[in-house]
């Protein structure tokens, strides 16, 4: 195992990109059957958002203190060290294209946070893509405000910093990472006066047998349910916070109940003193690099979209897999499921092997076929309802980069004739700012489809990641086969 | 109960450092972001937005959302929440844009 090789990156069997459980089982299973393996990511640790931990400076004697099924993880950084997979740590991937041979190049910058103006080019026979999700947001007023914090945010800077947003943290929005996030910020010291879900979660009843053949998720709900218990948080269903008081940052939430479509209830909500929110309304598959290459997408249960794979996580473009998240959001073992049948996918079709561990393929099948089953009914339970436009008033910063309200964005539905994200983008420059829209993208289409029920586009960001002028200026120099880069401007 | 994360995961961190926010000294653990450091000091906001002058700090904390942006060692439009904090660096809150780096 290598980390941050500076050198010439050169060719591989497969480059896998993104070091989570998708991509780490991917990789490790890819290698463990023969193939050459490259693994990028942009982090300088493996493990993805779920198994994100502190820097060993930090010295974390108990890390997976923080932690589901760390020894999951243990085990697949110990067979990534064992390995001689390429980790190639702090390579934020912008582009993949496919050369004339019919190889791939991948394209990345380096640099903690993709600054260094490394240009780095990796080519391989096979692509896996083990791009993960970020958080779906939903703004309310006051949202801006310092002290709101995404949910997964909060997580993550829990798990890597070792940091608190504040001592008294309400934990808003909707789906099974609400319960996660808040158990993990009570057990490292922080008062969590409520968990407010937008949904209920009778829709979980109505599918009895997927939730009795995927006992471990049941399990893991109550395991945090007791720790909240333990921690005397109180969970409000059917309820959401639908503004944030403070000048400067937040001081209180009003939480106000929600009916069957999220639309707030009349009268007056109730308010609870807080120095922080840690808000999220579900996950969104991070799929722009497969969309650029014309991956066909399918509408999730909750009008997400994520990539369309065949039985054995190839996407419609011929050698180029997905696992984990970027397919739909599952969770850590089906990302973990998904990644190993990747990798013995893409082993066969490099090597022939047709045959060998056709038994442990058609289990691994069997156990993700299981796992999206559940997926879906927790994505249908989670679905953002309609009424929620009705939380935000005209002045709600609706795109936090461009600061494009809700009044215009509304303006240019009513006035101006706009029917789809595109041309709320073109009319307001909402999603046009440095997230290109990951914030604001699901927001925008509901308000543009007028029913609060729009799908997100398609959006064929034109990088997956910033990248410099220079940078791109440099990438002309590099186009000769089977040069890895490093010829800095 | 663990009283802070610190205590939750055994913390045994190499000693702490010190770098300036807006001119005043901020604690430090190695290994910490400039973003986890600035909340480690209650700190939430280092950044004004380019349309309103409204405050921003960190929200994804990973990498997507872009509202950490600050000025590091002079150098605008870094993200906090995965820039390391390096011994002696200089943070200063950023007005408005700092976009010159930036391609896209
Ligand atoms: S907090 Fe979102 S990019 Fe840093």
């Amino acid at each position: 195992m290598t980390d941050s090789v500076p050198e010439p990156t050169g060719s591989y069997d497969l480059a896998v990109i993104g070091a989570g459980s998708a991509g780490l089982a991917g990789a490790v299973t890819a290698c463990e059957l023969g193939l050459s393996v490259a693994l990028l990511d942009s982090s300088p640790q493996p493990g993805g958002q779920f198994y994100r931990h502190p820097a060993p400076a930090l010295g974390a004697v108990r890390p997976e203190a923080l932690h589901h099924d760390w020894s999951a993880f243990s085990d697949l950084r110990r067979r990534l060290s064992a390995s001689d997979i390429a980790h190639l740590t702090g390579h934020h991937v912008w582009s993949v294209a496919r050369e004339a041979d019919g190889s791939w190049s991948v394209h990345a910058v380096t640099g903690a946070d993709g600054t260094a103006e490394r240009p780095v080019r990796v080519r391989a026979r096979a692509l896996l893509l083990a791009t993960g999700a970020y958080e779906r947001q939903l703004p309310f007023p006051g949202w801006t405000l310092p002290g709101v914090v995404g949910a997964g945010g909060a997580q993550a800077m829990l798990k890597s910093g070792l940091v608190l947003p504040g001592r008294r943290v309400v934990v808003a929005g909707s789906g099974p990472l609400l319960l996660a996030v808040a158990s993990s910020l009570a057990a490292a010291g922080a008062r969590v006066p409520a968990v407010v879900e937008a949904s209920g979660y009778a829709r979980y009843a109505r599918r009895p047998r997927v939730l009795l053949t995927n006992p471990r998720k049941a399990a893991e709900a109550l395991v945090h349910s007791a720790a909240l218990l333990r921690h005397r948080v109180r969970v409000r269903l059917r309820s959401a916070v639908t503004e944030v008081h403070g000048t400067d940052r937040v001081e209180a939430v009003t939480v106000t109940r929600l009916d069957r479509d999220w639309r707030p209830a009349r009268g007056a909500g109730r308010r609870i003193d807080c120095d922080a929110l840690a808000v999220g309304h579900g996950l969104v598959p991070q799929i722009e690099l497969a969309t650029s290459l014309g991956c066909a997408t399918r509408v999730l249960p909750d009008r997400t979209l994520g990539l369309a794979l065949d039985d054995l996580q190839e996407t419609s473009v011929r050698g180029l897999w997905a696992a984990g998240e970027a397919g739909g959001v599952g969770g850590a073992e089906l990302a973990r499921t998904e990644g190993e049948l990747a990798g013995r996918a893409v082993a066969a079709r490099l090597r022939g092997g047709r045959g060998a561990g056709a038994g442990r393929t058609a289990g691994l099948r069997r156990r993700r076929d299981r796992m999206r089953a559940f997926a879906d009914v927790m994505a249908a339970a989670h679905a953002p309802g309609p009424g929620w436009t009705a939380w935000l008033d005209d002045t709600t910063d609706v795109c936090r980069c461009e600061e494009v309200t809700a009044g215009r964005v509304r303006e240019a539905v009513a006035d101006l004739g706009a029917r789809d994200a595109r041309t709320v983008k073109l009319l307001t420059r909402a999603g046009m700012g440095w997230c290109q829209g990951r914030m604001c993208g699901t927001a925008v289409a509901c308000l543009a489809a007028r029913d609060g029920r729009g799908e997100p586009p398609a959006e064929r960001r034109p990088f997956a990641v910033p990248v410099s002028l220079a940078t791109l200026a440099a990438l002309d120099e590099t186009t000769a086969p089977g040069t890895a880069q490093n010829n800095a401007p | 109960m663990a009283r802070t994360p610190a205590d939750l995961v055994g913390a045994q961190p190499d000693p702490p450092f010190e770098i300036t926010f807006d001119g005043r000294p901020v604690v430090v653990l190695p290994g910490q972001t400039v973003a986890a450091a600035l909340w480690g000091a209650g700190i939430l906001a280092w950044r004004t937005t380019r349309g309103g002058g409204r405050p921003r700090g960190a929200f994804c904390g990973i990498g997507q959302c872009f509202d950490c942006l600050a000025t590091v060692n002079g150098v605008p439009g870094r993200r906090a929440c995965l820039v390391p904090a390096q011994p002696g660096d200089v943070i200063t809150t950023q007005e408005g844009h700092g976009h010159d780096r930036l391609g896209a």
